[in-house]
């Protein structure tokens, strides 16, 4: 940090200054002018938190394909169809026991396991030819996408958490101050921060993992070389068969939670899938912290398009990708091109 | 492997060989449905319409037996024409049924007119402009369309439900260009109010609505959705989760049986939503309770109730069925007979008499209704009042119709 400050004094002062402008705009009741230009208060602010809690959701989806790639160089396509299965598995167990964190375990489970199996019987089979494990992952991903409409049908699904994670709540940002002198609070939906809290966890819980454990030092070795980390007598395959099952597990978990907080319904997986490639185009291949950034941002400018100009918000996400793949090609997160 | 290799490669060629072994003199129809992407359940419910036509009729027409080649597009409008085109060109059918969202039926139409040698029976496609401006010879559509479908909405919202001021959110795209045409054309008129910096349009799967949410102003008296499958039940479950309180108007498909009755979370607060379009669930018509029992018999596993797309695509099914009785399964002569059989055709639907106008669009009766929860715990719409015999130009002259401009996104202007 102190070292970015002392490389980067211009950029580290506007990065300061754009941040205490944030602060002030959610914490502050907005002067007549602000609102004139912006519109109001509530807009922004809750156009901000969606933007911060969809790109927790993201995130959640983003690091597991994001794992998966930086270690064995495998672009998961089927990373989307993981996402649905985990969501439908997640459903029918939260539907039959009605206990939704079971649903959530399960799916974790489910998802991991099934996750191994490709791994085992699949990717272990034509290691060192990335592409045709890449369109292996597309001729998956068709067939998964048609089984699971067999299956489940093209019905939307809705989970239905528990009751005190439904509804919204009182923020303490005070929306406008009406004419009576009484201050209107932000309401805003309970479960979407509970999306930021669990990504915000699994950030965490991941980063002490990989920086931490020795099996992530292992991983993060595997990234930077992995024919070296194979000579030091790692049983590598053992490694790969633990990070697809942590990155696939990732995904079915995020099943549950974004089929919570939005819906279920056959296309979220490419919907997803798509997004965690903008993600990790945007972040950088492979680094987690990446994929956090990428996350954040391609979350904002989907909710600030789509809340501030609708028709044409699709092309922001869009646009930060092609600047992004301009300026800095391997991402802004990216080591090595 | 290479066994394994043989075998797929025969299993290939056997299903590719299918379709041509059909005797000759069959008739080949071809339906065509949104079955995968954000409409899929629509799609489906469209199908059973079709097959629940088909089996009225046995699957024979005009002495000839029928055949069904199904396709699947994804409600962009290039996926409808590459399905469409694969069912022309490749497996050769003579006669078209659907395609089901509004953009897709423009763009059907289009290719419709490079075909002249096949008839195209509309599925529930419902933008205005598909047989208003430069209809096809060989296009026809025995389902209503979106503006139609909105006949007396406007002026309930504003005379019985004394809103004077509405939100609008609907998708980006023709068929909802249609819808808010048709229901702000009255409203406004009669002066009611919808400022254009108060329409939000969102893209055609779009999950998230909570920034659009955010972002809908509270001075008005409701908000217009005309959203349709997974689309409108992430709206509303998102409105409800962000204590959202405006009344809400439903589009024809916003609340219709393809979102009331989708799996998870009862939305209640959807009850007493006005809404109007092709079908009403509960109408006390003995028709319409037949068809309800048809349907439920053929599928169990459909909705508590059909949809307007089972509706849609039955009806224009059963044109197609009726008039090849009428000429004898006759399609010779570029389906000439065919074709005047079927724009001469007045036919007894389970929702009433339907006939098309001289650019082959429908004139149906038309149902104002409110969701209501059922006996059984299910939300149904309740038939407030039927409109007969809507037309497409609401009531005017053609030429006087056309003056009001083609829909979009700022039609009418309203302020």
């Amino acid at each position: 940090m102190r070292n970015f400050i002392e490389r980067h004094t211009f950029w580290a002062i506007v990065l300061l200054l754009v941040v205490v402008l944030f602060l002030w705009m959610i914490f502050a009741v907005w002067p007549d002018w602000l609102v004139e230009a912006f519109g109001r208060k509530k807009t922004f602010v809750n156009t901000l938190l969606n933007g911060v809690t969809l790109g927790g959701l993201y995130f959640l989806v983003a690091s597991g394909f994001t794992l998966i790639f930086g270690l064995m160089r495998n672009v998961n396509l089927a990373h989307g169809s993981m996402y649905l299965l985990g969501a439908y598995i997640g459903y029918e167990v939260a539907d039959r026991t009605g206990n939704w964190f079971l649903g959530l375990a399960v799916a974790f489970l489910a998802v991991a396991i099934s996750g191994v199996l490709l791994q085992v019987l699949i990717f272990r089979r034509m290691a060192n030819d990335d592409l045709r494990q890449t369109l292996v992952t597309i001729g998956i991903s068709i067939i998964a996408a048609d089984a699971m409409l067999a299956i489940w049908t093209g019905t939307t699904y809705q989970f239905s958490p528990p009751d005190w994670l439904f509804g919204a709540a009182d923020l303490p940002i005070i929306s406008v101050i009406k004419s009576s002198g009484a201050a209107v609070y932000i309401k805003y939906p309970v479960f979407r921060l509970v999306v930021l809290a669990i990504a915000v966890a699994v950030g965490i819980g991941l980063w002490i993992f990989l920086n931490r454990t020795r099996i992530g030092m292992m991983i993060r070795a595997g990234v930077n070389d992995r024919e070296m980390l194979a000579a030091t007598g790692v049983n590598v395959q053992l490694v790969f068969v633990l990070v697809f099952a942590i990155g696939a597990g990732l995904a079915g978990f995020a099943g549950v939670i974004g089929g919570t907080a939005l819906s279920v319904a056959p296309g979220e997986d490419i919907r997803y899938l798509l997004a965690s490639l903008v993600v990790v185009i945007v972040g950088g291949l492979g680094s987690i912290t990446g994929a956090a950034v990428g996350a954040l941002i391609i979350g904002l400018a989907e909710q600030f398009g789509l809340a501030y100009f609708p028709t044409y918000g699709v092309v922001l996400t869009f646009l930060i990708m092609v600047v992004v793949l301009a300026v800095r090609p391997q991402g802004l997160m990216g080591g090595r091109g | 492997m290479g066994k394994l290799k043989h075998v797929l490669a025969a299993t290939l060629a056997l299903s590719l060989a299918g379709p041509a072994i059909a005797a000759a003199d069959d008739i080949k129809m071809g339906a065509l449905a949104t079955l995968e992407g954000a409409f899929t359940v629509l799609g489906e419910d469209g199908m059973r319409g079709v097959k629940l036509a088909l089996q009225e009729f046995d699957y024979t027409a005009g002495g000839k037996k029928i055949e069904l080649v199904t396709g699947s597009s994804d409600a962009s409008p290039d996926s409808a024409v590459r399905a469409v085109r694969k069912l022309v060109e490749q497996d050769g059918v003579q006669i078209v049924i659907g395609p089901l969202s509004g953009s897709e039926g423009l763009a059907v139409k289009d290719y419709a007119k490079t075909q002249p040698n096949v008839t195209f029976l509309n599925g529930s496609s419902a933008a205005q402009d598909t047989t208003l401006r430069s209809p096809a010879e060989n296009f026809f559509r025995f389902s209503t369309e979106g503006a139609q479908w909105m006949a007396g909405l406007g002026e309930y919202a504003y005379n019985e439900k004394g809103y004077r001021k509405v939100a609008v959110l609907a998708e980006d795209y023709s068929f909802p260009y249609t819808q808010v045409f048709g229901f702000l054309e009255p409203f406004c008129r009669l002066g009611g109010k919808s400022p254009i910096d108060a329409r939000f349009w969102v893209p055609i799967g779009n999950k998230d609505y909570s920034s659009v949410i955010a972002a809908l102003p509270d001075d008005v008296d409701a908000i217009f959705v005309a959203l349709g499958g997974a689309d409108a039940v992430n709206f509303l479950t998102q409105y409800e989760q962000s204590g959202g309180d405006l009344p809400l108007i439903g589009g024809s498909i916003t609340v219709d049986q393809s979102v009331l009755g989708s799996k998870g979370k009862a939305r209640s607060f959807v009850v007493g939503t006005p809404s109007a379009g092709p079908v009403s669930d509960t109408w006390d018509d003995p028709r319409w309770k037949e068809f309800v029992a048809a349907y439920k018999k053929a599928f169990p596993d459909g909705f508590p109730s059909p949809s307007l797309f089972a509706h849609a695509y039955y009806i224009n099914s059963k044109a197609a069925l009726l008039a090849l009785n009428e000429v004898n399964g006759d399609l010779s002569d570029g389906e000439k007979k065919f074709r005047e059989a079927l724009s001469n055709l007045s036919f007894e639907t389970p929702t009433g008499m339907v006939s098309v106008d001289e650019r082959r669009n429908a004139i149906a009766d038309i149902f104002l209704t409110e969701v209501i929860e059922g006996p059984d715990g299910n939300l149904m719409n309740k038939t407030i009042k039927v409109i007969p015999q809507v037309n497409q130009t609401l009531g005017v002259s053609y030429d006087k119709f056309l003056e009001y401009g083609q829909v979009g996104r700022e039609n009418p202007s309203c302020s």
